[in-house]
């Protein structure tokens, strides 16, 4: 195995493949450059990361309530960055967006999320809930199904090529020892901790939120006690989707453009984030988020970035074959089919 | 018709799991303020019976009543907030919550916030080493931590009827006896119990009406007294 | 009863106007609501149709008494009870005539779904017999095209040469990704796969020293047959290749019956009940002594070889490939030929075939609508048949064992 692995590796990466980007060639690097590189490969791991782990904990907090993966899920991600380009645009026209900038960007998050958690309601509804007793198989094909409904319809309904987003962050930047951080990745990243500490308090803290953390554990004790489940899952479905919405507005807002079928790629990397720290863990979630966008910030800084997404699948096979529960996650004793 | 109705009534309760016929026409009826227990051996159909109560499993035959009122069609959310709790069978802590967290989750469906906290403090001076364990996660305590826990939670909705599904299982002796003889405080203050155990001894010394289940059936309803002296019993059950 | 469903109807399309109106009703800054309504009210029939159907079978006399069985199931009952040899003597009749009465388009058609046959019977053996659940079988497809692709263009190898390596290193292939998924569980497996099988087409993508990349690799020759020729006296092989569109279809048509004909006896076979022994109970399996290891090994092993064999034949016949061919989207479409014809079922998994395959080009005009259809028809059939068109038996008792002891919703 190892063997096998290696030569993958060798065959794939040969030694040519070893050098820093071609900007630097010709630069003598000296240690400051060298550490404000890395600094700057921080900066963008950090926002990377913190994007996949919002879009990660949709994920474990769905498979951690009823143990499925909601493969709709990066769809939900596209709408939420649809959404936003919609009401940003709508606001753009009307003048408001350079007036009220903060109240600008909670409308557009607000009803992007709203939007989102109704829609996973929706698909909660319509594709998970009649197969709660039924197989694995049937549910993932189900859950594949509404996943390929979803974009396609989303293809019809806003066009096949990218829309762009309206630049809302100047290009400004503030510079950290030599490194560079936009208003636009600090403002996400902001607002990405912010939805995290928000999660973990509802979750730690209120009624409704122990509530959920009781159904992920034990579904049949947590009836006993009184809690109704299908509201406890379709909350569930309101939040976690909502996060992966906010997460779809970052994306735009950053990249200034969305396609149909962008939730794709997002999805994979978010899987792997979600499984890497342990699915069903809320922190794993937040870790696995974090050590992806590291993993493909770094790969690409000095290596061939074609070859990013590859290394990225590599390590999450890596880790799930030597700590199947993921890294903080609960080493299962149940095996399902 | 009695002028004080039993608190909980089953009347021919039949009970599927699949194609297994788990209860084959169970009936028994509790007075309200007693200790009711529940022996049989291993698979007789006990765990099933309080299930089927609190309608985890679904009758498909016979009635169930709460205080007269049908239960056996209702949800298990809809059963606990009539006033019925559980310690189920193997515990089911919720492994990463904490002792305090667990103990909040029993009173769930409860909005008196002041007379929460007066029912904790009445829970911890029940068994007190869970005030020592108030903040460790629950899939760490012992067993009998657990098992107390357990009951303690069931507790916390301050519901009329309390089920126990085998609260000696795996328990040392000395923690065996504990256990029952809070389970007589509990229901010196008013909780009507209704015990299933294997311990057949323990069980029947603490209640005042006994009923035996073999292979889905309720085969003796007796004074626990007069089952403790039944032969029948004595040989199969109290292993003289 | 009618008063609930009429009120369930008035919140499902509150809410189906919120979700629609915003996504349908924008498209580029000019609110047109056109659009959403009109969609809102396509499902707005649906669901009023579905209303009045079920209103319908409820005045009925049906109690939940026996329910009357489904109209698939009692033609597969009808089909069964005629005897085999006709049926399946009938089909290979229609299916040897079938180039003579249908045009290149069709034919086309025709092989194209036999490619799929091949694909799904080698997925049911991964997933359908031994129950893992492999979302990047077409990784294996992949190999097997690029291998005959790249032999053939490099060192010139014939498809017949080409082919037992191709088969090899999709086993070996197989063997690598069966490797570390040996120990997941479901879930984590799917996602494993899933990943494998994206890493295999990245690669290809990316590898350009060798597969070109993204431009894909042509001019592959197409498979040929030798036979012995005896002009002017002397004995000399001569060549024929297999370029015309009715050959290419026998070929296929060979292939698919030599596929079937391998499950069928797998199926059958020791290591078929193993597979099946995995499926059903590892740990039990385990404990009676079938060697779990290697026999899943060999699940993936085998159907690798099967999709190789396609993966060769689809590059030899469109003489051209592309790492774009090997998407997930095609994963997923094997994989829902298997369930949808029921998985573990063989004429189910053909007819699924046929169905998924050439339905939509029949359909052409609605080209736009074909994925969405697609969408919702995989979800609908997992709520209402999750054990497929023409169910295996077992599958089917399996699936709806559940339903028995289902509380109240």
């Amino acid at each position: 195995m190892a063997v096998s692995f290696f030569w993958f590796l060798y065959a794939n990466f040969p030694p040519s493949a070893f050098t820093l980007p071609n900007s630097n060639e010709g630069r003598i690097l000296n240690p400051m450059d060298l550490s404000s590189f890395l600094l700057q490969q921080i900066i963008n791991a950090v926002f990377l990361g913190s994007i996949y782990s919002l879009i990660a904990l949709g994920y474990t907090m769905v498979y951690g309530i009823i143990e499925l993966i909601n493969f709709a899920h990066g769809e939900l991600f596209t709408a939420g960055a649809f959404i936003g380009l919609i009401v940003l645009t709508a606001l753009q026209q009307i003048g408001f967006v350079d007036a009220h900038f903060v109240l600008t960007m909670i409308i557009v998050f607000g009803l992007a999320m709203a939007y989102v958690a109704v829609l996973g309601v929706a698909v909660e509804h319509v594709a998970y809930r009649p197969l709660r007793a039924s197989s694995r198989l049937s549910a993932l094909l189900s859950a594949l199904g509404m996943s390929i409904f979803l974009s396609n319809g989303m293809m019809l309904s806003q066009g096949v090529s990218d829309r762009p987003y309206p630049q809302v962050f100047g290009l400004e930047s503030i510079e950290v020892m030599g490194a560079r951080i936009t208003n636009g990745q600090i403002f996400i990243i902001l607002l990405a901790v912010a939805l995290m500490i928000g999660l973990q308090l509802f979750v730690h803290r209120t009624r409704l939120g122990k509530a959920m953390r009781a159904t992920a554990q034990n579904k049949t004790m947590a009836r006993i006690l009184g809690i109704d489940i299908d509201m406890t899952i379709r909350i569930t479905f309101m939040i976690g989707p909502a996060l992966g919405a906010a997460a779809g507005v970052m994306v735009g807002l950053y990249y200034g453009a969305v396609r149909f079928d962008m939730g794709f790629i997002f999805m994979i990397k978010a899987f792997a984030a979600a499984i890497l720290g342990g699915i069903g863990s809320i922190p794993g979630a937040m870790l696995g988020g974090l050590i992806i966008g590291t993993i493909e910030v770094m790969w690409a800084a000095f290596l061939p970035s074609a070859w990013k997404d590859v290394t990225t699948f590599t390590v999450l096979i890596l880790v799930l074959y030597f700590r199947p529960a993921g890294l903080l996650g609960e080493s299962s004793t149940e095996v399902r089919v | 018709m009695t002028t004080t109705q039993p608190i909980l009534e089953l009347t021919k309760v039949h009970t599927y799991y699949g194609n297994i016929h788990a209860l084959k026409g169970v009936s028994c009826s509790i007075p309200k303020g007693e200790i009711a227990c529940l022996i049989g051996a291993n698979g007789a159909g006990k765990s099933t019976t309080l299930m089927t109560i609190f309608g985890v499993q679904q009758a498909s035959q016979g009635e169930i009543r709460f205080k007269g009122q049908p239960i056996h069609k209702l949800r298990p959310e809809k059963v606990a907030a009539m006033g019925v709790s559980q310690s189920p069978e193997g515990r089911q802590i919720f492994p990463r919550m904490s002792t305090q967290e667990n103990l909040e989750m029993g009173a769930f469906l409860r909005k008196d916030k002041a007379e929460v906290e007066r029912d904790l403090e009445w829970v911890f001076s029940l068994f007190p080493v869970l005030k020592d364990r108030v903040r460790q996660l629950g899939g760490t305590l012992s067993g009998g931590e657990q098992q107390m826990l357990a009951i303690g939670r069931a507790l916390m909705s301050r519901p009329e009827l309390l089920l126990l599904d085998e609260p000696s299982l795996g328990l040392a002796p000395k923690l065996v006896e504990k256990i029952f003889e809070t389970i007589l405080e509990i229901n010196k203050s008013g909780v009507t119990i209704f015990l299933v155990e294997q311990n057949a001894h323990m069980a029947l010394t603490v209640s005042r009406t006994g009923y035996v289940m073999e292979t889905g059936r309720v085969i003796l309803t007796d004074k626990a007294s007069a089952l403790l002296e039944n032969e029948q019993v004595k040989k199969a059950y109290l292993g003289e | 009863m009618i008063r609930q469903e009429l009120k369930k109807l008035v919140v499902y399309g509150f809410f189906l106007a919120i979700l629609l109106i915003p996504m349908l009703g924008f498209k580029s800054t000019t609110f047109e609501p056109g659009r959403a309504f009109k969609t809102l009210g396509v499902f707005m029939a649906i669901l009023v149709l579905n209303l009045i159907v079920k209103t319908i079978r409820s005045r009925k006399k049906q109690e939940d008494a026996e329910p009357k069985t489904p109209l698939t199931e009692r033609a597969a009952e009808r089909i069964n009870r005629f005897p085999k040899i006709y049926t399946l003597g009938g089909l290979l009749v229609v299916a040897v005539a079938y180039p003579m009465f249908a045009d290149n388009y069709m034919i086309d058609v025709a092989i194209t779904c036999l490619i799929y046959v091949c694909l799904g019977l080698g997925l049911n053996v991964v997933v359908g017999l031994c129950g893992l659940l492999d979302l990047g079988y077409i990784a294996f497809y992949a190999v097997g095209a690029y291998t005959y692709s790249i032999l053939n263009l490099t060192f010139g190898l014939s498809f017949w040469a080409a082919l037992p390596l191709g088969i090899v290193l999709g086993m070996v292939v197989g063997c690598i990704i069966g490797y570390p998924t040996l120990k997941m569980r479901g879930d984590y497996l799917a996602i494993v796969t899933l990943g494998f099988g994206e890493i295999v087409r990245l690669v290809l993508n990316n590898w350009d020293s060798l597969t070109a990349g993204p431009n894909g690799l042509f001019g592959m020759k197409k498979p040929a047959l030798y036979y012995p020729s005896f002009a002017e006296d002397s004995f000399s092989w001569a060549i024929y290749y297999l370029k015309s569109l009715p050959a290419l279809y026998y070929f296929i048509l060979l292939i698919a019956i030599l596929t079937i004909i391998s499950v069928r006896r797998l199926d059958n076979s020791r290591i078929g009940r193993a597979w099946i022994a995995i499926r059903e109970d590892e740990v039990a399996a385990e404990l009676s002594g079938v060697p779990t290891t290697w026999i899943k090994l060999l699940a993936y092993a085998l159907g690798a070889a099967f999709a190789s064999v396609a993966g060769a034949f689809f590059a030899a016949k469109l003489s051209y490939t592309n790492p774009n061919f090997f998407l997930f989207m095609e994963s997923c479409i094997v994989l829902s030929i298997v369930v949808l014809g029921g998985v573990g079922s063989i004429p189910g998994i053909v007819i699924a075939a046929f169905v998924l395959i050439a339905a939509p080009e029949v359909f052409r005009g609605l080209e736009n609508y074909r994925m969405l259809a697609f969408g919702g028809i995989m979800t609908t059939m997992m709520i209402l048949k999750p054990e497929g068109i023409i169910p295996a038996s077992r599958r089917r008792r399996e699936l709806h064992e559940g339903e028995a002891i289902k509380p109240k919703e």
